[in-house]
């Protein structure tokens, strides 16, 4: 079918530079430079570094996406970039390149959300989306559980972490264990090693009174203390850190309080699919502890490869791609970017 | 020819088209904080103004700086990207020479210090010498606050937004009549002076004097330890 929109897709909220294409709801390219060795050496994202490194990789990556997928930017049917939320000086780079190209090609531009894109961008890995569907997004900055009925303009937040997100306390954990920054790979892969129930850490607003008031909202910093002070204890006795144990027991921690609300939402709203989106969905543990609970209380579970749940250029043109074919209003040329873009809020 | 002249380096986001005679078409507006919003916009109103298409553009040329990071990269990757999609030539210049080349162009002649706002309390600084023949910078560009600048460059005639923001520390020439009289200096980059001194130096050829590349005139490491927090995993 060549009468599906060709769309190209800009992402720079954060240290990821990434442009991919596609076509309708098929991928053709998802190319990614990423200044995170950069970050690496400061334990965290440095955002005058990201914003010059977007710059630099900007038309080098785009060149390299039309390239691998044999596309003229002259086919294009429309460009989508990431308005919001994210780094307002990584955003700006993105945002600009786009309305440089709509401009140059004469083409529309759709400032999208990051936050749909994530959950967009498993239409290109496992087909449309069931309307509605349940997301659970789990990433660097967010953790949310979202009710969407429509992707390109209607999603609902069931609630959000009311502190740390789930990346980052995956992140801030393993600095207190001495792994290297993301530290979220890391966790997961000395956690293979582990026993997941050898300490019993806290599982934040899980209990009866907390499943009323904030059902479907994550707390993930009490957690993070929690192991902290028990590293702590360790080093104050002079005994050795079991970090395998330590990463398991954390890793199960919150992995068991997200796939909990996630179930639940999913009853809560009569939904029968559950979709996994950001980062954190690259979790192995995740992965499997939502299969499992998802299979028996049958419920579908789609969670994207690990490639496609961090940031991506093909999550933006995957949501753009759904725009143009629901005719879906395009956005004004002077859009702004939006930092703190909520995730209601689809397009710009 | 229609050269494409982008710079967001000064409060000015300014885009001008330049058919090798003169700039047919100009559009610019002043807000320091909405680059990349007004740029694209702009792009396209220079174009309807010149009754020009996209393709009819033979070549950009982008200030690459110095200038405050943010709405400095809006311009040089909006001019590298735009001249990527129609596999067009682009060009950068120093944005303190379109400064100083617009000041030429008004009339002025002799030396001249181009200093522009830096934040931090600092200023982007250049010395230039103008004659008949066009502008040389002699030292700069630099960053520093106004009050550590050599003491002759502060008493040169000064364009840039640098004496309205530092008056005490750039009076310019004393009052003794010295200062070339009623000729206005500017405050902000257009890039109708940009295309200009482009187009004149891609004209003259002259190997020596080529145009400057296209990585922006940072003058600063990034700043680690003042990274300011998100919601992201970033330093704070
Ligand atoms: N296998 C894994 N297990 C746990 N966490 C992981 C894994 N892989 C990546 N992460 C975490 O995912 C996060 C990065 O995800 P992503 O790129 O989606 O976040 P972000 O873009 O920074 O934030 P947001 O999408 O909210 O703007 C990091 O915190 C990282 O540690
Ligand atoms: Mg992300």
């Amino acid at each position: 079918m060549t009468d599906e929109p060709l769309v190209l897709g800009i992402e720079t909220s954060c240290d990821e530079t990434g442009v991919g294409i596609v076509r309708g709801e098929t991928l053709l390219v998802d190319t990614v430079a990423s200044s995170v060795e950069e970050h690496a050496r400061f334990g965290g994202v440095v955002p005058e570094v990201a914003s010059r490194a977007h710059l630099e990789a900007m038309v080098p990556t785009i060149e390299r996406a039309c390239r691998e997928a044999g596309v003229s930017l002259r086919d294009l049917d429309a460009i989508a970039v990431t308005s919001g939320p994210g780094l307002a000086g990584s955003l700006l780079v993105g945002v600009a390149a786009a309305k440089a190209l709509a401009v140059a090609l004469d083409r529309p531009i759709y400032g999208v959300n990051h936050l749909a894109s994530h959950v967009a961008v498993d239409i290109v890995e496992h087909g449309p989306l069931p309307e509605p569907t349940m997301a659970m997004l789990v990433s660097g900055g967010h953790s949310s559980l979202l009710l969407v009925p429509d992707v390109t303009n209607d999603v609902r937040s069931l609630g959000s972490t009311m502190d740390d997100a789930a990346g980052e306390a995956f992140d801030k954990v393993a600095r207190v264990l001495g792994l290297p920054f993301p530290g979220g790979p890391h966790i997961d892969r000395a956690a293979r090693e582990g026993d997941r129930i050898a300490i019993d850490f806290p599982r934040g607003l899980t209990s009866r009174r907390d499943l009323e008031r904030h059902r479907f909202d994550f707390s993930f910093s009490g957690l993070k203390t929690a192991v902290a002070r028990w590293v702590e204890m360790r080093h104050r006795d002079g005994e050795a850190v079991p970090v395998a144990d330590v990463a398991a027991s954390f890793q199960e921690a919150v992995v068991d309080v997200l796939t909990r609300k996630a179930v639940l939402a999913c009853k809560d709203n009569g939904v029968d699919h559950l979709l996994i989106g950001g980062g954190v969905a690259a979790n192995s543990r995740l992965r499997a502890l939502a299969e499992e609970r998802c299979t028996k209380a049958g419920i579908a579970l789609r969670v994207p490869r690990p490639g496609l749940c961090t940031d991506n250029g093909a999550m933006v043109a995957a949501l753009g791609a759904q725009m143009v074919a629901k005719g879906r209003e395009p956005s004004d040329l002077g859009l702004p970017t939006d930092s703190s873009m909520p995730v209601q809020l689809v397009q710009s | 020819m229609l050269i494409l002249g982008i710079d967001t380096s000064t409060t000015a986001i300014s885009v001008a088209l330049h058919d090798g005679d003169r700039v047919v078409a100009q559009a610019t507006t002043l807000d320091a904080r909405a680059h990349a919003e007004h740029l694209a916009p702009g792009i396209r109103a220079a174009l309807d103004q010149a009754g020009a298409a996209p393709r009819d553009v033979t070549g950009v040329v982008v200030g690459i700086g110095p200038g405050p990071f943010t709405g400095l990269r809006v311009g040089i990757v909006s001019g590298r990207t735009f001249a990527f999609a129609l596999g067009l030539p682009v060009h950068g210049l120093c944005s303190l020479d379109a400064l100083a080349h617009e000041a030429w162009l008004g009339g002025h002649r002799g030396g001249l210090l181009v200093a522009t706002d830096a934040r931090r309390k600092e200023v982007y600084a250049a010395e230039f010498l103008l004659d008949e023949g066009g502008l040389t910078r002699l030292a700069g560009p630099v960053v520093s606050r106004a009050a550590e600048l050599q003491h002759d460059w502060r008493r040169l005639p000064i364009a840039g937004r640098g004496p309205l923001l530092y008056p005490a520390d750039l009076p310019g020439p004393p009052e003794d009549g010295s200062e070339p009289s009623g000729i206005p200096l500017p405050r902000d980059v257009s890039a109708g002076a940009l295309a200009d001194l482009a187009v004149r130096r891609l004209a003259d050829g002259d190997p020596a004097d080529p145009l400057d590349g296209l990585e922006p005139l940072y003058l600063r490491r990034p700043d680690v330890s003042k990274a300011p927090p998100s919601q992201k995993s970033t330093l704070g």
